[in-house]
């Protein structure tokens, strides 16, 4: 029986239908038992208590009360909003401007851009690092400097914490975004800018009215990047500040990550991981259909 | 074109300031560390950090490779060269059934990936450190490996995917004929023809798992199984008062992309932008 069934029609059946869905066996193995059930795990670790060595015992709804009733956890929601509405508000208006400039034609822009990539050589871990021991207040630049003004404990004073991390992340993350906005800008038809000029518009109109509308994609992409992106930094808090002084800098991240493995309340922790997930997926579903609505429409009309 | 974007009959003035700003905001930092990195401990307690060391002292790059420097970048590129090598196999074969097999399994398989994209990694951090201390692998360097594989295949798929879909039908139908089957097709179609995607795909993922850092913290803890830029994190610990080494630390573990970028900038770009930049 298996015989005939190979025989004549399997070749065929092969041309008609294609390759083995077991090619892709291997992918879907790596996907479903290393990001798959670890997801459905944090949901499932949510309902118990685990200290991370012992056995685990369930715990009913107490992680999801205790997660919602606790200042910290709460405090540390708060702040990831801030942190990505910042993020956001920040560096796209940089990246943007950013990105123009490098597409521009000039030799000198050309040269500047090498050099815009260096921050992307470096591993988050060693941006953190290198930026700690620069505004470090008793050896740091302002310090030697005697720069009087610049001369804080920018990392250990709580109200400025939040802010040296936020222009760390700025430094780091800016020259990716950067180069998003730079492609965009270099698809745009060189076409509409001449009509533009026909039409006596400047620079600054020329900006307004074809470079920014064109970006449109981009700054959707780059958007939903940033934002969804704001929800897993981690690194450059936790080397930077460790979420201190106090809870000043306590991300959400930063926030599961101590509760689990600082705490040892895995169940907490995991609790505080959907909620990341969660609101992580809505976010990029819900930026990518407030985007992606018109899509389909092409990105060239009116040539 | 370089007429419309580049010769404006007045300079930019505006936009070429902001532009050299931003040259100065990047680029003080990095002049920083490596000045530091290249001073005597004393020295840079009193030496004008913006000034060259008179004398530049490698003290704190040897104390770097003494403590072990060369290990860790071993570890980092085995971890990195592995997860790689395994996400572009496996992604590979899954991106050809996808496009050629025209059954629901295929296409169905397909939207679970890309559900996969919005995942952060991060969130299942303690099941992942569950699995792994259960499956035995805590404090090697497969424990890394095989997060990183999981991961990366969402995105790694979806861009293959979107390449091999433009290699033309008749050219699969022919290698049918011939008689080649799945792997043939697959090593002499399929690769060949996708290999500007493959090479792209592989340098984000490299970059990804080079600066990984989660999951270095939590699924490995001996210093034997450290890679690098965790490396930096514990040096700012066991070397706490001594700048110049940390910074030199710092400093080096940037040369290996450093390198990739003067090699293959173009490559670079386009693999860091991998997927974005559409």
């Amino acid at each position: 029986m298996p015989d005939k069934a190979h025989a004549p029609g399997a070749a065929t059946s092969r041309g008609r239908s294609g390759p083995s869905p077991w090619l892709a066996a291997p992918a879907m193995a790596f996907f479903g038992i290393f990001a798959v059930i670890p997801l459905l795990g944090v949901v499932y670790f949510s309902f118990m208590r685990w200290d991370g060595m012992s056995d685990m015992t369930f715990a009913g709804l107490d992680n999801w009360k205790a997660v919602f009733t606790d200042s910290t956890s709460l405090n540390a929601m708060k702040l990831s909003l801030v942190v990505m509405i910042i993020s956001w508000a920040t560096q796209t208006p940089v990246s943007l401007l950013l990105g123009v400039f490098m597409a521009g034609k000039q030799k000198y822009r050309a040269v500047l851009s090498v050099l815009y990539f260096l921050p992307l050589l470096f591993s988050s871990a060693a941006i953190g690092i290198g930026f700690k021991a620069m505004v470090d207040p008793a050896f740091g630049l302002a310090s030697q400097l005697r720069l009087g003004f610049l001369q804080r404990d920018w990392l250990g004073n709580p109200s400025l914490a939040i802010g040296t991390v936020l222009f760390v992340i700025g430094w780091a993350f800016v020259p990716f975004h950067s180069l998003l906005y730079q492609a965009g800008v270099r698809q745009i038809p060189a076409s509409m800018y001449e009509a533009a000029m026909i039409d006596g518009a400047g620079a600054w109109k020329q900006f307004w009215s074809i470079t920014l509308p064109q970006l449109k994609y981009t700054i959707a992409t780059s958007s939903t990047l940033m934002v969804v992106g704001a929800l897993t930094y981690f690194d450059l808090f936790y080397v930077m500040t460790q979420g201190g002084p106090g809870d000043a800098t306590r991300i959400l991240p930063l926030d599961m990550y101590l509760t689990g493995f600082r705490s040892f309340q895995m169940g907490k922790a995991s609790t505080i991981a959907v909620i990341l997930v969660v609101v992580g997926l809505s976010l990029s579903l819900g930026l990518n259909r407030l985007s992606g609505s018109s899509r389909m429409e092409s990105q060239m009309e009116g040539l | 074109m370089a007429k419309i974007l580049g010769g404006r009959r007045r300079p930019n003035i505006i936009g070429g300031l902001f532009g050299w700003i931003w040259l100065v905001i990047i680029l003080t930092p990095i002049y920083y560390m490596v000045l530091a990195s290249l001073r005597t401990q004393g020295d840079y307690y009193k030496d004008n950090p913006l000034v060259p060391p008179l004398k530049p002292s490698m003290r704190a790059y040897r104390l770097v490779f003494e403590n072990d420097f060369g290990r860790y970048l071993l570890n980092s590129a085995i971890v990195t060269l592995g997860a790689v090598a395994i996400l572009l196999i496996v992604t590979l074969m899954a991106s050809y059934v996808i496009v050629r097999n025209r059954g629901q399994v295929a296409q169905r398989l397909f939207r679970v990936f890309l559900l996969g994209l919005a995942i952060p990694a991060q969130a299942t951090i303690v099941p992942l450190y569950y699995m792994i201390t259960k499956m035995g692998l805590y404090d090697t360097l497969i424990a890394l490996v095989l997060p990183s594989v999981g991961f990366g295949i969402p995105i790694t798929v979806l861009i293959l995917v979107n390449f091999v879909r433009d290699i033309p039908g008749e050219l699969f139908e022919s290698m049918t004929i011939d008689g080649a089957g799945n792997w043939r097709t697959l090593w002499n179609l399929v690769l060949p023809l996708s290999k500007p995607a493959v090479v792209t795909v592989g340098i984000y993922d490299a970059l990804q798992v080079w600066n990984g850092f989660l999951f270095p913290l939590v699924l490995t803890g001996k210093p034997e199984v450290r890679v690098l830029p965790y490396s930096l994190f514990t040096y700012q610990g066991e070397h706490g008062a001594d700048t110049p080494a940390i910074l030199a630390a710092v400093v080096l573990s940037a040369l290996p992309i450093l390198a990739a970028y003067i090699i293959g900038r173009r490559q670079l770009v386009a693999g860091l932008t991998a997927g974005f930049g559409k």
